[in-house]
């Protein structure tokens, strides 16, 4: 078995190989290891990626906005991913960003998961039928095969989901309640006794 | 009264930094520390009586145990090479983690001795290999064989039965990453399991010299006696691939710097010492002259350096000896300002580690702030602007910024990974091939080339849209907004200039792995001497904290 270490310094010296700048590369590096960790096939994506781009064209998507659409070739999903992490803060104010065909969604996705965590929220990834939740860099939830992965996401919606409670108001108290059984009532003598009794807040 | 921090300025100059010597916060030395009440045992010791076969050795507390497992190999003298790219060794070794199983042993057989071609797994954390001394080994062999002790001046010459020439860990070769045992309350230090392998090595060479002797003359044969085998360490080659280690861990090597930094500061804190903490202290200095003598080296670089450390730790003796009176306020910064007004880099720094002998209680705390979580720090905070990243520049690489890289001699080096064994190497750009493929190791030159860019752009440009322009000098903005919150993880000087002594690096990790007698053999390799005077495994409850001093 391959060591994350090793899966991170071949994914960083092979992209460097393929023309990206040493920055990109460790960027790369980065990604392809925590695609590895969460047991996406991480490693295989960034291998025919390389290869493709010895014989095909593809787009750069440098500067991010609402709608993106690609001239002719997909996006490259390094360049792109890169771009997402550096802007996220910028992006955030869009609710639903679309782009059309990126090559390699699954290499996307993992700078999607890390930008999750520098923005403190969840992101939503919708491309054709497939649905993945990117979790704060802690995990990516999908419905989908992980072997399934295409080589082309063609409709792509990105949107930032709101820190809000996925419960409603009844169930946490229900539960807050139950919670309150854990507590004791404080006698009187007790009370005068605690942090703050005794003196006047005015003071 | 207060001290700052010294200047990184300062302390980050390749001179200085290849001045450093071990101390208190070095690895080895807090190994010993953790390990202390641990328990030490020979599992297996399978050799035939030319000293070859397997043996395995173990420190366990509680539920942990971690296992060295030796393979000592039959090696012809022609095979034998110091070089990286030896492909035989006279032993190998990997650190198990846990109790190995006939299986696991049967698999190390066939991977371990083949070292970097073979494969490990996720149950090993550290791999090695290592060559006999053989003048010194065939001595020693002969001379218990005979019933007697070896010539200790030669033992003395020399320092060690056996040398490694790489220790691996982290990930190489299959070995367990990192962060699959960093939760692990005992190794949170550097390269604790490193020097866990190089310490159960060391008992390993003196057993097998013993089983060797033994068998060549059993009626006569003595084992080495216990005192000579205290005085030996392990020898170690090191070349080039420790280098780039320092400029690629940026927030470790501050971490390293910064705790000896906050110890000295503190200790020149101290309003009032003891007479034992001050008497402890000035024992250290004398007791530490035999180590200067006995350093042996054929390099005129560091003979210059050693013969001028020994003349001013003399002076300095006498000084504290005669003149210095401890009982004074603030008695070690007295001594530090002293230190800085007459001597030179290497008796500084030499003296700084002494310093924190009598200090456990300064010490011992900064140790586990020496590792890092260097994934936390990686991400560029690209919201920000032009004008901070210039005004983080303009601060911490002031000097950087004064080298003109349009002279040619400023970049005269450039550093690349070998093709045929995957090392880091360094060679002249306008003699050898291959400058194209140069790694990412020219900070200076491309901090400053950042920085031309910078000037020239817009102040208020966020730096996702500069980098957008700029993605070749990604990899410096990022360590730009690294040293912005970590001001001693950079080297503040030009690592490919004519005049660099890349060996200087070298000496920096050496010296807080605790490394002594740092020997040059030229200025892009060194040997070196690993736990020589350290406590040996049965005397580890109980040992004199100051035994380097007591070689």
């Amino acid at each position: 078995m391959k060591s994350l270490s090793e899966i991170e310094t071949i994914s960083k010296r092979a992209s460097k190989a393929m023309g990206f700048s040493w920055g990109i590369s460790e960027e790369v590096g980065k990604s392809i290891k925590l695609l590895e960790l969460f047991d996406l096939k991480g490693i295989k994506n960034l291998n025919e990626y390389f290869k493709k781009r010895s014989t095909e064209k593809f787009e750069n998507l440098n500067l991010i906005s609402e709608n993106n659409e690609s001239n002719k070739f997909p996006y490259c999903p390094i360049i792109l991913g890169v771009n997402f992490l550096d802007q996220v803060k910028s992006l955030e104010k869009f609710n639903n960003i679309k782009i059309t065909k990126i090559a390699y969604p699954l290499i996307f996705l993992s700078f999607l998961s890390r930008s999750s965590e520098i923005l403190g929220k969840r992101i939503q990834l919708k491309f054709d039928d497939k649905i993945f939740l990117l979790n704060f860099n802690v995990n990516i939830l999908s419905k989908m095969s992980i072997d399934d992965f295409p080589i082309t996401a063609n409709h792509v919606e990105i949107s930032f989901i709101e820190n809000i409670d996925n419960f409603n108001d009844q169930d946490w108290n229900s539960l807050y309640k139950l919670s309150e059984k854990t507590f004791v009532e404080e006698t009187d003598s007790l009370k005068t006794g605690a942090a703050g009794a005794g003196l006047t807040d005015n003071d | 009264m207060k001290v700052e921090l010294r200047d990184p300025n300062t302390i980050m100059k390749l001179s200085r930094l290849g001045s450093f010597h071990q101390s208190k916060l070095s690895f080895l030395r807090s190994f010993l520390d953790e390990f202390k009440d641990w328990e030490y045992k020979k599992d297996l010791f399978d050799l035939d009586k030319g000293g070859f076969g397997t043996a395995i050795y173990s420190l366990k507390k509680n539920d942990r145990v971690y296992s060295l497992v030796c393979f000592a190999n039959r090696l012809n003298d022609g095979e034998r090479s110091d070089r990286v790219i030896a492909t035989k060794w006279d032993a190998a070794f990997t650190l198990h983690d846990g109790v190995p199983t006939k299986q696991d042993i049967e698999r190390l057989k066939s991977e371990v001795p083949r070292q970097e071609v073979g494969r490990l797994s996720y149950k090993e954390l550290t791999l090695s290999r290592a060559n006999k001394s053989v003048r010194v080994f065939d001595h020693v062999v002969d001379c218990l064989s005979k019933g007697r002790q070896p010539d200790l001046n030669l033992l003395n010459n020399v320092g060690y039965l056996y040398r490694t020439t790489a220790v691996y860990g982290s990930g190489k070769f299959g070995l367990a990453d990192r962060f699959r045992i960093k939760n692990r309350d005992e190794i949170n230090g550097p390269f604790r399991l490193e020097m866990m392998l190089v310490y159960l090595v060391r008992q390993f060479t003196f057993d097998q010299v013993n089983h060797v002797a033994k068998h060549k003359n059993p009626k006569e044969a003595v084992s080495l006696d216990l005192n000579i085998c205290k005085n030996l360490g392990i020898g170690n080659s090191t070349g080039l691939g420790m280098a780039p280690f320092i400029v690629n861990h940026p927030t470790l090597l501050n971490n390293w710097i910064f705790c000896r930094e906050t110890a000295l500061k503190k200790i020149r804190e101290i309003r009032n010492i003891k007479p034992e903490e001050f008497n402890l202290f000035k024992d250290c200095v004398r007791s530490s002259i035999k180590n200067l003598t006995t350093w042996n080296t054929e390099s005129k670089y560091q003979l210059k350096k050693i013969n001028s450390l020994l003349k001013n730790t003399k002076k300095f003796l006498r000084f504290i000896e005669s003149e210095f009176k401890f009982e004074i306020d603030y008695p070690f910064n007295q001594i530090y300002l002293w230190l800085e007004q007459e001597t030179c880099e290497e008796t500084i720094e030499y003296i700084v580690s002494i310093m924190m002998e009598p200090f456990d209680k300064i010490v011992k705390p900064l140790i586990k702030h020496m590792s890092s979580e260097e994934d936390k720090y990686f991400n560029i905070p690209a919201h920000r602007t032009v004008e901070e990243l210039r005004e983080i520049i303009e601060k911490r690489y002031s000097d950087i910024l004064k080298i003109d890289f349009n002279n040619k001699k400023n970049k005269k080096n450039f550093w690349f990974i070998s093709k045929n064994k995957e090392e880091p190497r360094y060679a002249d750009r306008y003699e050898e091939n291959g400058s194209e493929l140069e790694q990412p190791l020219a900070i200076a030159r491309d901090i400053k080339k950042l920085y031309e860019k910078l000037i020239n752009s817009k102040n208020s440009i966020t730096i996702d849209k500069f980098l957008i322009t700029n993605s070749d000098l990604r990899h410096v903005v990022r360590r730009a907004f690294i040293i912005e919150k970590f001001p001693y993880a950079e080297i503040q000087d030009n690592t490919i200039g004519e005049s660099v002594v890349p060996i200087d690096m070298l000496r920096l990790k050496l010296s807080f792995f605790g490394a002594l007698k740092f020997d040059p053999r030229s200025d892009k390799w060194l040997r070196i001497c690993m736990f020589q005077g350290a406590p040996l495994p049965h005397e580890l409850k109980n040992f004199n904290q100051q035994w380097v001093y007591s070689i």
